[in-house]
């Protein structure tokens, strides 16, 4: 089988300004998990990593055409792909 | 059996729901004007807005604002409430005959999910597409009427605070069309699709659900970790059998239930847009993102959210002292007329000294709630207030609350009252409760005249450093001790009754727009108008008891005032509790001081001026004497001074800690509908400010601070 190039890594790993395609919401428990979904945030979304706030946490994305702030817990158990690998 | 399913002849009642930051207030404003009244749901502390709405054929129906909702899976007390309403399932609140879901334009992704949702549910339905205004700038145009047939229900374009597409709406509505009777358009996997709709005719068959309610009630039991354990076990074991061995073979088959549901929608969603609407693609950064480059920049960020704060104190502390002074002459001028008017007596007295003044001495705070209830909408109408909570989360979640926390607990700097008022932002009930609980921590207005006496008389003006005086640090030190205490309590209630998971933090960046004038305005009114009636009630009862207790029993008629309140109850209360706030350093005196304050703080200035005969202590001329006289005065039963420095940091820091202010137990009482919580805050903070200041005197007479 082809080794893809396109390691699936946490959202929370991302950098300002990267894109992302999100591969699965697994890691992240299931309170959370139901109101990431109804967001929008689902596997095969395309997700931008605006910026982190200024203390760290929480971080800023931008999906769907609108802006969503997540702890990074919750971002930690979202794994994408990157669009645009740096 | 199904009358929820098609549209009723005659409507009557119109619920207004929609996604947060959707324009669903605006859209209210503009359909009801300010005919509409504002109340709590029974023994939930959710807002209840409802008016009336006039349909174009004059005839008027019921129009009520449901919280802002982004699903029918319930995730707050709001949620909750919003769902069992379009359901039907509230007992208090009829189901609407019709509901107007707004929409917004510029969003529209997302926002849809909720119209999916409520055509599943059978919820007649008409769209409100607000921010069409915005859309049209951003150069989105949307194919409204292909947007109408792909949800196969009236869509109507608004700019509400423009009026325009008012009248559209308000036809949509008087004319409801007949759904056709098709099912939803989104496929979800068939297996799962198949179940849904066994479960739905098994719920509607067995248990005699409506469809909506079967419908809604089929995707919470699939959905859930364990369908046995939702609607409380209402269901009979063949039931719950049947429906677990079909989910085992839905998650064999490798299906995501609870992603399913919503997938399906988002895609479904995807391909309407595709079809109805045209975006351009961005070519520059928009102005929110612009100005969140500022906004939440990890140096200017927090400069621009002191400054903000600076200028919202600024004008509660400074800008509101006018009006406050005018109020307090006017209530002052009322008093000289009915003394004037009525014959000198007790009733004289009750109507002068009770009422008039009881109530002004609460009514006075109304500028100050005005200004920050003012402020706190134009933060929040223009999107700032999610930027501060964005940027404070992470020093709240410290304490186990979140960022939401923070604007409340600021507030009550001003006044505990428009900052307990103002937690109604927060979703989380646990959140909420924490917040409310410790926000009469932090020193607010009414402290100040009590600290500035005590500070003036007691301790030093020396400058340290060359620049900070011993004063001025003395009154930042008893804040900021206000301050920590407020976040250390929340912890220990985190930590303990209010132990939760950590409270989910998912929140939207709305877009930044103008603040609407009229938005902020009726809110200001509404909050102004809802303080009035508490004070109208029950602190108009409590102003009167407690002017009985400093009046009676009465002396003669050439009694020295000192020599009347000494012999009154509350002077004979204050000595009654003189053997319990001695361990504390505090004498009868200051007895009397304590008990007058719990009308409201600052009543401890008078009671010292009453008790010292100086007859205004906050008249700068006269000031001096009476900090001359409360620094002289000897305690007869011991020959010690009363006050001494230590006395006068401890009777501080038990200002900081108690609560004493009934005006706050009322609206505690309020929002969190019962006795309950008041009385165990009063529990707390007494037990709290006695022990502290026990151990503050105590501390201090061991280290030789006592003379």
């Amino acid at each position: 089988m082809e080794r893809t190039t396109k390691t699936p890594v946490s959202l929370s790993s991302l950098s300002p300004g990267d894109d992302c395609t999100v591969t699965g919401l697994q890691g992240v428990r299931r309170a959370a998990r139901q109101r990431l979904l109804e967001m929008g945030i689902m596997q095969g979304v395309r997700v931008r990593f605006v910026r982190r706030a200024p203390l760290g946490d929480p971080i800023e994305i931008h999906l769907r055409g609108y802006r969503l702030m997540i702890r990074d817990t919750e971002a930690c158990g979202i794994s994408v792909t990157l669009d645009h690998p740096a | 059996m199904n009358v929820r399913s098609q549209q009723p002849e005659t409507v009557r009642t119109v619920a207004l729901v929609g996604n947060p930051n959707s324009g669903k207030t605006t859209l209210f404003n503009a359909l009801t004007g300010l005919h509409h009244r504002v109340g709590n749901y029974p023994g939930v502390t959710v807002e209840k807005k409802e008016g009336a709405l006039v349909l174009y054929d004059a005839l008027e129906v019921r129009l009520i604002d449901l919280p802002g909702t982004y699903s029918m899976h319930a995730n707050s007390p709001d949620e909750k409430l919003a769902t069992e309403i379009l359901l039907g399932l509230s007992k208090h609140t009829p189901a609407p005959d019709i509901a107007v879901c707004t929409v917004d334009a510029t969003n529209l992704e997302r926002n849809l999910y909720l119209v999916t949702q409520l055509i599943d549910r059978h919820v007649p339905l008409v769209v409100a597409l607000t921010m069409v205004d915005c859309a049209r700038q951003h150069g989105i145009t949307v194919d409204t009427a292909a947007l109408s047939r792909a949800l196969g229900c009236p869509v109507v374009p608004v700019v509400a605070h423009r009026g325009e597409g008012l009248d559209a709406l308000r036809a949509a509505l008087s004319n409801p069309v007949r759904r056709n009777g098709h099912g939803p358009a989104w496929r979800l996997p068939e297996s799962l699709q198949k179940e849904w709709l066994r479960v739905q005719d098994q719920l509607r068959d067995q248990y005699h659900q409506p469809l909506s309610v079967a419908s809604h009630e089929a995707i919470e039991l699939l959905t859930a970790p364990d369908p046995a354990t939702l609607n409380g076990g209402t269901y009979d074991s063949a039931f719950v059998e049947q429906l677990r061995r079909n989910i085992e073979k839905l998650d064999f088959l490798g299906i995501d239930r609870q992603a399913a549901f919503v997938e399906s929608r988002y895609d479904w969603i995807r391909d309407v847009i595709a079809r109805t609407v045209h975006t351009p693609e961005l070519t520059s950064p928009g102005i929110t993102d612009r100005i969140d480059r500022v906004v939440t920049h990890r140096f200017w960020g927090f400069v621009i959210f002191l400054a903000i704060m600076a200028i919202m104190f600024q004008s509660i502390f400074t800008w509101a002292a006018y009006p406050m002074e005018w109020i307090a002459a006017g209530f002052d001028a009322l008093g000289h007329l009915v003394e004037s008017v009525l014959p000198a007596g007790d009733l004289r007295d009750l109507l002068v000294d009770g009422a008039i003044a009881g109530v002004a001495a609460v009514v006075t705070f109304l500028p100050q709630i005005v200004f920050l209830f003012f402020f706190l909408g134009l933060l929040e109408d223009s999107g700032y207030m999610a930027r501060a909570a964005f940027i404070m989360d992470k020093l709240m979640s410290k304490v186990g609350l979140h960022g939401k926390s923070f604007i409340p607990l600021l507030g009550s700097f001003a006044c505990a009252i428009p900052g307990i008022m103002a937690t109604r932002t927060i979703e989380n009930p646990k959140d909420r409760l924490a917040t409310i609980l410790v926000a009469p921590l932090m020193s607010c207005s009414a402290r100040l005249p009590v600290y500035s006496l005590l500070i003036a008389a007691f301790i030093p003006s020396t400058v340290i450093l060359g620049f900070f005086s011993v004063q001025g640090l003395t009154l930042l030190s008893m804040y900021l001790f206000g301050m920590v205490m407020a976040l250390l309590m929340a912890w220990v209630f985190k930590k303990t009754f209010l132990r939760g998971a950590p409270p989910l933090f998912i929140m939207e960046l709305p877009a930044y727009k103008m603040p609407s004038m009229k938005t902020v305005l009726v809110q200001v009114w509404e909050r102004a108008l809802a303080f009035l009636k508490t004070a109208g009630t029950i602190i108009l009862g409590v102003s009167v008891l407690l002017w009985a207790l400093v009046s009676y029993p009465k002396l003669g008629p050439g009694a020295a005032r000192a020599e009347q309140l000494a012999h009154s109850y509350a002077g004979r209360a204050g000595q009654i509790i003189e053997p319990v706030i001695r361990p504390l350093g505090f004498d009868w005196k200051i007895g009397i001081g304590l008990i007058t304050s719990l009308l409201q703080r600052e009543a401890f200035v008078s009671a010292m001026a009453t008790i010292y005969n100086v007859e205004d202590g906050n008249d700068t001329r006269r000031a001096g004497s009476l900090h001359e006289a409360m620094r002289r005065d000897i305690d007869t039963s011991t020959g010690a001074n009363t006050f001494t420095l230590l006395t006068a940091i401890s009777l501080m820091v038990y200002y900081v800690l108690a609560m004493q202010c009934l005006s706050t137990v009322a609206i505690v009482r309020k929002e969190t509908n019962g006795w309950k919580w008041p009385l165990f805050q009063i529990a707390y903070m007494t037990a709290l400010a006695y022990g502290a200041t026990f151990i503050v005197y105590h501390g201090g007479l061991m280290l030789g601070w006592g003379m």
